[in-house]
């Protein structure tokens, strides 16, 4: 069936350097000895960890709860013991720490008991809560938690479900493979998620440099006897597999930035998605493991099924590491990050672990200034101007940057690749973006702190208000019981109790603030308040400082 | 002459009238500039201006009663803000209000803690909670490290955190521009 | 830190710039077979002191001279500035040409990328305000050896007008003004000044032009839009003059050969540096300057409006660029 397809503006074609790694099959590596699980592995609030130190875990046992509705649980991907829930160097551009569960293999596997639940009789908002337990996430890179993808907008029925199997970055083909080997599974995911979004039909999109793929998806299509399924060969190009370029190029509806697809009728999903999916409804096994391509500077570039936590390393000297190496990259050559040590664990964003060599990725060469060629606009996917957007961002002009649509450029990559400048445009739009956040962050934080402060003002008036009142009640009594015996002789004192309480206060917080301030100003004198202290206070802080004493000396 | 007169007489009306019915027209509720002022401010609420909050400081800004270095947490971002919105000149921050730190968040050391209320008194924003003469603890959230509960505290159990980097609020750095000497 | 993009096409810069010059060679192939080998001399005399003046202000700006030098975006001003002068301009006048556009439109305002207005241009109306008489003459082809090019160039005694001719632009314009109504236009152009199309020779170099620019948008250094817009808006405005007087205006043909239309349509309304940048600023950008151009040839006191034009519209592409932003991904119908 010919179907109409779409372009996308722009986009580049770098070599791809696939065929290496789909030459065999998908492996699964022997399990390493020690497996750094990162609680935090999704868009989304941090996982509360439900297992401690010593505890004895399942394969496929939840360590890690979701935290709200918008996180994703995580899952012990074997049966073993926990030595320590602690700070770890996780897979992120950062190389900072986040807490992880690590865990020691037993070798047993021990699944926990698994019981697939009837599809049809749970309704989809229990079907979704269960995604999310199953710690199901978008595995095309984004991790996005899929169960909040699942939901048909309220404005408009979800009329076409987009499954991405474009794969536009070099050297990645964990996708493909999987396509290869596991179409069955895929299409039965499929099949589950059309069913919880009501889609009418379902497009899989797959470049067409990976034929193979294309006719197993179409064999497992007509297998499964789907009709409103059908698997689309698109040209490549990079970024076809970006999800707004994919629904671009298969339905030619454009969603912008910060718009929900389904608002528009659709929603994609890539395949390992589908598959995870696939397997933790039907099969009832959560997400502990996922596809990964190693490539790049290796013997043997391939496909691994690796369980969480494993380190990269382990699996990258399994693909026969080449000298030269100097850092491994999370993801492809144009959007993947260089991972701060060789050992972080493998997360469910990791589609490849590509290994980088001087000579396979030299260093870019020196900068130069921008001569407005346009090139970057002609390659730019989201139709921006990104030397405007580098110009802005370069000079800290965050409110123009925005205003020139900055948060619609997708990170691509596109603009740096082509500039004959070499300029790293990317990095400068990726600074700008969390310049903004943070700001962002920091003014929510202000206005919150605002309106407290303001509260806290306007309690402080009406407690002193009610005060007030109250001294002037009992004024007025004591006045109407002394008018009772001589005549109205203490007006002054009616008025003058409410001042008195004022000035007292006022008094106490000037002296709060001089306080402060002194105290700033003698900074090597430990603050102290003790005067005009009750007894039992004093007595209170001596025992402390006693207990202080005795620790002090301990400690010595 | 007369014609000329009349025409300049005519103009300044016209203009007149038109500048009137803006004024009326487009006139703005409240003072923005304070409002303004006041947005750029950090809401730590610490005093450390010398005024007993951010919004005083906002007004005697306006005023023109104190000048635009006088505030701490908000930094030299916050001077460089302020000179640009008010189209002076920028100046370093005062050294007598004291220094820019890390942003922070205090501490309670709950062993330590008596329940003594002093430090919810002096919580500008209500970030501490707890009830007299039972332990209390800082929201951290809500804690803008504005340091006033440090000095009340009588058993000095109050220590003030740098607030630490995470993967959620890192921040990419500012791309170096490096071209090498090509020497 | 390195990061992503890991992979970089391999254009930079200086393949650019080199190809925008070998795009020139045509052109200059034919002006030195029409009008002797001075211009040969005089792209000499540009190229050494625009590198040099290229290498001083570099140096004195601590930014790397071998990575800029390289850039060749210097040699390429300085064959705009060669070309669009006359070639018996005295060596002195050529090189202090040169060195405004390096030294104060280029560096002054920031170096490669960072000049508003296009360096060759301002060099060309710096010398043509203050060198009125000098830079308004030109041989006509094959009129002078080359030995007495090289006299001229190097500064012999100037009897100027003995042996040089103005322009065909330039001839057109005053012979009209100062020839009284009856004088008309196919009457001028029957002279020796006048080829079939333009000026005689200046027909060939015209094709040259033509051909390098065909070159660069094959290359896609270039897009179709500034040339078109310009030649069109051109041609139209000329069409419309024409039209009306055919006897008192130069036909558009005549237009589109003559001066410097064709190395303008390709090679210097295209800077991207000092131009517009959307799509739709670069036909408003470029068509504003075809008319320009006619209004000040035909209208004003100069030989050629290209120079004037284009720095008018310098000045306007920050206005054209906001105004043009091309719709984002998402956001086409809003
Ligand atoms: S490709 Fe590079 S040099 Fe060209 S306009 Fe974009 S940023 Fe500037
Ligand atoms: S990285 Fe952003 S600006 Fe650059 S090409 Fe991609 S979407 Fe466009
Ligand atoms: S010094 Fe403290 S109170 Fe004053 S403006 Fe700054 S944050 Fe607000």
């Amino acid at each position: 069936m010919l179907r109409k397809l779409f372009k996308f503006h722009g986009g580049v074609k770098p070599a791809t350097h696939k065929d290496a790694a789909t030459a065999s099959p998908i492996v699964t590596p022997p399990l390493p000895a020690r497996l750094k699980v990162p609680l935090h592995q999704s868009i989304g609030g941090t996982p509360r960890p439900l297992v401690k130190a010593g505890d004895k875990v399942l394969k496929g046992q939840r360590i890690g709860g979701a935290d709200g509705n918008v996180s994703s649980a995580v899952h012990a991907p074997t049966s073993g013991t926990v030595l320590a829930v602690e700070p770890v160097v996780t897979a992120h551009a950062s190389g900072l720490s986040t807490l992880s569960v690590i865990i020691e293999p037993d070798g047993e596997e021990r699944w926990i008991e698994r019981q697939p639940i009837d599809l049809r009789a749970t309704p989809a908002d229990e079907i979704r809560d269960y995604l999310r337990d199953q710690g199901v996430v978008g595995l095309g890179g984004a991790v996005f938690p899929s169960h909040l993808k699942l939901k048909a907008s309220r404005e408009k029925p979800t009329r076409t479900l987009v499954i991405n199997g474009a794969e536009c970055e070099p050297f990645i083909t964990c996708d493909d493979m999987l396509m290869r080997e596991r179409a069955a599974g895929i299409v039965s995911g499929i099949r589950v998620m059309r069913q919880i979004l009501g889609a009418e039909e379902v497009i899989v999109g797959i470049e067409d440099n990976k034929p193979a793929a294309v006719d197993a998806m179409t064999l497992a299509v007509q297998t499964a006897g789907l009709d409103q399924v059908s698997v689309v060969a698109i040209p490549t190009r990079y970024p076809a597999g970006g999800a707004k370029q994919l629904i671009r190029v298969l339905t030619g509806i454009e969603v912008p930035h910060g718009a929900r697809s389904t608002d528009y009728g659709v929603q994609c999903f890539n395949v390992g998605t589908a598959y995870a999916i696939h397997e933790a409804l039907e099969l009832d096994q959560p997400l502990i493991s996922r596809i990964v391509t190693v490539a790049g500077n290796v013997g043997q570039p391939r496909n691994y099924e690796v369980l969480f936590g494993t380190p990269m390393n382990e699996l990258v000297a399994l693909a026969g590491e080449l000298p030269g190496t100097d850092a491994y990259i999370m993801g492809g050559p144009m959007m993947g990050f260089r991972m701060p040590a060789f050992d972080v664990p493998v997360v469910k964003a990791t589609n490849c672990v590509l290994v980088s060599s001087p000579s396979l990725f030299p260093p870019p060469p020196p900068e130069m200034n921008c001569i407005r060629c346009g090139e970057c606009a002609k390659a730019c996917p989201a139709d921006l101007q990104p030397f405007e957007l580098y110009w802005f961002s370069r000079a800290k002009n965050f409110g123009k940057a925005q205003e020139y649509h900055l948060f619609d450029c997708i990170e691509c990559g596109c603009c740096s690749y082509v500039c004959p400048s070499h300029i790293r445009l990317v990095d400068y739009y990726r600074f700008a973006k969390s310049e903004i956040w943070a700001r962002e962050r920091d003014k929510d934080a202000a206005d919150a702190a605002r309106e407290r402060f303001d509260f806290r003002n306007l309690r402080q008036e009406r407690e002193k208000q009610e005060k007030a009142a109250r001294l002037a009640a009992k004024a007025a009594e004591t006045r109407a019981k002394l008018a009772g015996e001589s005549g109205d002789d203490d007006k002054t004192t009616s008025s003058a109790k409410p001042s008195q309480a004022e000035e007292a206060k006022k008094a106490l917080i000037a002296a709060a603030l001089e306080k402060a301030r002194q105290q700033k100003e003698r900074a090597p004198v430990p603050p102290r308040n003790t005067d005009n202290l009750s007894a039992d206070k004093q007595a209170e802080i001596d025992a402390i400082e006693a207990r202080r004493a005795a620790a002090r000396q301990e400690a010595e | 002459m007369l014609s000329a007169l009349l025409v300049m007489t005519g103009i300044a009306l016209v203009l007149g009238a038109a500048l009137g019915f803006a004024a009326i027209h487009f006139k703005v509720e409240g003072d923005p500039l304070v409002e303004k002022i006041d947005s750029i401010l950090p809401q730590t609420q610490c005093g450390q201006c010398g005024f007993p909050g951010c919004r005083p400081y906002a007004d005697a800004i306006a005023q023109g009663e104190a000048d635009i270095n006088q505030c701490p947490p908000g930094g030299d971002e916050g001077v460089r803000k302020l000179a640009d919105l008010l189209g002076r000149e920028y100046k370093p921050l005062n050294e007598e209000h004291g220094v820019e730190k890390p942003k922070s968040v205090a501490f309670i050391d709950e062993q330590t803690c008596i329940g003594c209320t002093l430090c919810i008194q002096a919580c500008p924003v209500d970030a501490i909670v707890g009830a007299a003469k039972q332990m209390h603890t800082i929201v951290a959230s809500e804690c803008t490290g504005c340091e006033l509960c440090l000095a009340p505290c009588p058993v000095d159990c109050i220590s003030m955190e740098p607030i630490a980097e995470t993967v959620e609020n890192w921040k990419w750095r500012y791309p170096v521009i490096e071209i090498k000497r090509a020497a | 830190m390195n990061t992503s993009p890991y992979l970089r096409k391999t254009t930079a810069v200086n393949s650019v710039m080199l190809r925008v010059l070998i795009a020139l060679l045509p052109a200059i192939c034919a002006y030195a077979w029409q009008f002797g080998a001075a211009i040969l001399v005089q792209l000499a005399i540009s190229t050494a002191t625009a590198l040099f003046a290229e290498a001083a202000m570099l140096a004195a700006r601590g930014k790397p001279a071998r990575l800029y030098l390289t850039d060749l975006s210097a040699v390429v001003t300085a064959w705009l500035i060669a070309l669009s002068f006359s070639p018996i301009t005295p060596w002195w006048l050529m090189v202090t040409a040169t060195l405004v556009a390096i030294v104060i439109a280029k560096h002054l305002y920031g170096g490669l990328g960072q000049n508003p207005f296009n360096p060759a241009m301002v060099a060309f109306c710096t010398m043509i305000v203050a060198f009125p008489a000098l830079m308004s003459q030109w041989p006509g082809a094959g009129q002078l050896d080359f030995h007495t090019q090289l006299e001229l160039i190097l500064g012999g005694a100037r009897q100027l007008d003995a042996i040089t001719a103005a322009t065909p632009l330039d001839a057109l314009r005053t012979g009209l003004r100062e020839g009284g109504a009856d004088v008309t236009v196919p009457g001028l152009m029957a002279g020796p000044a006048f080829g079939a199309l333009g000026g005689a020779g200046w027909e060939w170099i015209a094709l040259g032009y033509l051909i390098g620019g065909l070159f660069l948008l094959q290359q896609r250094i270039i897009t179709w839009h500034m040339p078109a817009a310009f030649l069109l808006a051109l041609a139209a405005t000329a069409l419309l003059m024409w039209g009306m007087r055919p006897d008192r205006f130069g036909s558009p043909i005549f237009h589109l050969a003559s001066g410097g239309t064709m190395l303008a349509a390709f090679f210097i309304v295209t800077d991207p540096v000092s131009g517009a940048t959307t799509p739709k600023g670069k036909l408003i950008f470029a068509a504003a300057i075809g008319a320009l151009t006619y209004v000040i040839r035909s209208f004003g006191a100069y030989p050629d409006g290209i120079a004037f034009a284009v720095l008018l519209l310098n000045i306007c592409v920050p206005l054209i660029d906001m105004q043009t932003q091309p719709p984002v991904f998402g956001h086409k119908r809003d």
